[in-house]
């Protein structure tokens, strides 16, 4: 039976959280008085139909990028498609790597144009999209393991910068992961790329054929899991420095190129209590972790 | 696609996704999950959970997955459905839950118990236009007759399943088999039945049937000829001629009434098929998958040639379905061939609007119980001023915290969505007799008047959540069970 969609205030009476199927949004807004109410019907409003429009083009969602994409109809399904295109020629991916940080976007659209908010957020697991109205900021806490809540570093995005995304991709998430990050953080123009690109550079983090990592094909678990027969990472043993830093940076060489096709703003790896960032210039980097064993600023442009 | 799925996995229907799952896991939601081969949400007593505040569809509920944090139920945003509470059959015994609490400064009583339902049945409303079997035929599953054919209505066909005669009234292995018919359309499964002389469905409560095979996925905006009268204004001045291709009654815009009023010209435009009045075509085509619920997928394969010297170099021609699913655009060459071009976004709209207004083909069950007999002698020692009392509308009758619609006249029978009931909230007895929650709230002190089992009546707050309990979100869409009755009609 069609469990139906929930919509109701969280007990604190200021945020909204709507919840669907596998989709859990925590929304918050800032605005005059009237404005915040008007965007959080706009929101649920926009919200109960997205589970079954995906749904509706899930086989070709779940197949590989690139295939179908333009007979993809719904706008959600089109901005996940258009999300993981920029890598569709060097690995495989499908556009369900990038559903939360789309959902998210579309249910924030929905808000900001029905009403007049100075900032807005809506957190889809992690994967979040943001508005900023002109001198407006946001402090984003960053989560060493998604599973443990203990802040490991914190950015702040101001509305002059080009950031309106926010993804975290690890293999503790609640998404099947190629690789081992615990966590990796990206920022980005919007949520559905860093959703995207969080997929691609958590995977890319990885000590191919090291015995102390689990790894089992993604159908023995989930039988209709888009990753179909690719091993997805279910645990990691105790690495040493060494392999830690070689982990890391098979992710950061992903990273930077990432950075320099612009597709990202910032990234930071998370693997057992090392940290790297990888930014453009000090615009994210000044703020980023604050006690990491191991921090690398990279700059790749000014 | 079920024949390849492994044993020990699952589907789960709770959402669209419908992710198979495997044994001890779960699916993407992190809320279903497969225990042993049974798709699982443990629900095992429901207490229904209300929004704080007045006229808002929020409603604060325990975080799934986060312990019991100690406290106690807060009292009158808390209801106690009946499911999984249990019955004090043969029910000279108090019910099992007497509640009161107190809403907005009214004390309120809610007996809650699980009903035996020997006289029970569901109304099933199948949105199809596909003819499912002639009025008064047997519906049958498993080969056991479970009910009948009843009414056609505007776009559905009404079947009547279950009642008391073949539920003990015919053998054993038929009132087994209805039992188990209706307990699955009311827990929300699929059923498979077939029709004397007729179609065979596959249907469950909110979701398109299954003809013959054939999903029904929207009601048509109406039949071929219906669309041209909505829509002729729409279309008039910006196309020439428009055909609304349907296996029942296929449209012709130029010919129709309505294109007639508006004063379009002739197009020489000649049809395949029956004419039955001007501008309306029977049989056209073949039943089938194709445009309009005919086997076509070509639509120029109904046309004729055009008629010269009627018809005319560059005229435009829209093909458009009844569901507004397939359409296709022409305008005609030099000899008088129609060629396919892009549809004009002039024409874009109405073809949208046409797909807008086709509403999803789905089954709805209602079930329909009568309550009337010893189950009220669990709620008051004398039975028949519970009666009266619902019939005053003194007392409020749910099934699972869903509103239920009570049938004027004597008794307590009454009907209810099963989709506005909690999942598998229905069960069964070897009787046969189907089990369903129902739960009576009235004010405190009518509850005494009435003879209610006053000394068995204990406060929500004596309640506490454990592991033989579960919290769980209202519905917005029902009204909140506890609100004090006012007087006036039946609530719905």
């Amino acid at each position: 039976m069609r469990d139906p969609a929930i919509i109701r205030l969280l007990p604190d009476g200021l945020r909204l959280h709507l919840h669907d199927g596998p989709i859990d949004l925590i929304i918050g807004a800032d605005g005059e008085a009237g404005e915040v109410g008007k965007a959080y019907e706009a929101a649920a409003r926009r919200f109960v139909t997205i589970l079954d429009e995906l749904c509706e083009e899930l086989p070709l969602l779940r197949a590989a990028a690139g295939i179908g994409a333009k007979r993809l109809r719904g706008v959600v399904a089109q901005r996940m498609a258009a999300a993981v295109m920029p890598y569709a020629e060097h690995c495989f991916i499908t556009p369900m790597a990038a559903v939360a940080g789309a959902v998210a976007e579309e249910v924030l659209g929905a808000m900001i144009s029905a009403a007049v908010l100075s900032r807005a957020y809506v957190n889809n697991g992690g994967d979040i999209a943001l508005h900023l109205a002109p001198g407006e900021s946001f402090r984003i806490g960053m989560v060493e393991r998604p599973d443990r809540a203990s802040l490991f570093g914190s950015a702040t995005i101001e509305a002059w910068q080009p950031v309106r995304g926010i993804a975290t991709s690890g293999w503790r998430g609640r998404s099947f992961s190629l690789g081992i990050a615990d966590a990796v953080t990206i920022l980005a123009d919007r949520a559905a790329m860093a959703d995207a690109a969080a997929t691609i550079v958590a995977n890319a983090v990885d000590l191919p054929g090291h015995a102390g990592i689990t790894r089992v094909a993604a159908c023995e678990i989930a039988p209709d899991n888009d990753l179909g027969q690719r091993l997805v990472t279910r645990d990691v043993g105790k690495l040493t420095g060494e392999e830690t830093k070689q982990g890391l940076t098979s992710g950061t060489g992903v990273a930077l190129e990432l950075l320099s096709q612009g597709l990202i703003h910032a990234a930071a790896l998370h693997l057992q209590g090392c940290t790297r960032v990888v930014a453009r210039g000090n615009e994210f980097a000044a703020s980023m972790p604050l006690e990491v064993a191991e921090f690398v600023r990279s700059a790749v442009h000014a | 696609m079920t024949s390849m799925m492994p044993a020990d996995t699952v589907r789960c229907d709770a959402c669209p996704v419908l992710c198979y799952i495997k044994r001890g896991q779960a699916g993407a939601c992190d809320r279903y999950a497969n225990h042993e081969g049974q798709l699982v949400r443990v629900d095992p007593h429901i207490l229904l959970d209300r929004a704080v505040s007045e006229g808002q569809p929020l409603v604060p509920f325990l975080e799934s997955g986060h312990e019991w944090d100690g406290k106690l139920m807060r009292g009158a945003e808390t209801f106690v459905t009946a499911i999984g509470a249990g019955t004090t059959y043969p029910d000279y015994k108090p019910a099992p839950f007497i509640i009161s609490s107190e809403v907005e400064g009214v004390d309120m009583v809610t007996v809650v118990t699980e009903g035996i339902f020997s006289y029970c049945g569901v109304k099933l409303k199948i949105d199809t236009d596909r003819h499912l079997g002639p009025e008064r035929n047997l519906v049958r599953a498993q080969g056991e007759p479970v009910g009948h054919v009843t009414t056609g209505e505007y776009g559905s066909q009404m079947l009547s399943l279950g009642g008391v005669h073949h539920l003990t009234g015919g053998t054993k292995s038929e009132g087994r088999v209805t039992c188990e018919t209706l307990l699955n359309l009311c827990n929300g499964k699929e059923v498979e039945l077939t029709i004397d002389d007729g179609a065979k469905v596959i249907v469950a409560a909110g979701k398109p049937p299954i003809v013959n095979g054939q999903r029904e996925e929207r009601m048509r905006v109406g039949c071929g000829s219906a669309t041209i009268g909505m829509f002729a204004k729409q279309w008039f001045g910006k196309v020439d001629d428009v055909v609304v291709v349907d296996d029942h009654i296929t449209g012709v815009l130029s010919e129709h009434q309505a294109g007639k009023l508006l004063g379009v010209p002739d197009t020489g435009i000649r049809i395949k098929g029956r004419r039955s009045t001007p501008g309306r075509y029977f049989q056209v085509a073949q039943p089938g998958m194709g445009w309009g619920g005919t086997d076509i997928e070509d639509p120029l394969t109904i046309l004729r040639a055009f008629k010269p010297g009627v018809a005319w170099p560059k005229l435009r021609l829209l093909m458009v379905s009844t569901t507004g699913e397939q359409y296709a655009y022409f305008e005609l060459d030099e000899k008088l061939q129609p060629v396919e071009k892009d549809l004009p976004a002039v024409l874009r709209e109405s073809v949208a609007r046409i797909k807008e207004n086709c509403e999803p083909a789905l089954t709805t069950v209602l079930f329909m119980g009568g309550a009337g007999g010893s189950l009220r002698a669990g709620v008051t020692e004398n039975p028949v001023r519970l009666t009266r009392s619902v019939g005053l509308n003194l007392t409020r009758v749910t099934c699972g915290g869903a509103p239920v619609y009570v049938w004027p006249g004597g008794g307590i029978t009454f009907m209810v969505d099963v989709t506005r009931i909690p999942a598998n909230a229905f069960g069964y007895v070897p009787t046969p007799a189907l089990v369903a929650p129902i739960e009576f709230t009235l004010r405190k002190e009518d509850y005494g008047s009435l003879g209610g089992h006053m000394d068995y009546v204990r406060p929500l707050s004596s309640l506490k959540i454990s592991s033989q309990q579960r919290q769980m979100p209202s519905r917005p869409e029902n009204p909140w069970p506890l609100k004090p009755t006012s007087t006036g009609g039946t609530q719905q």
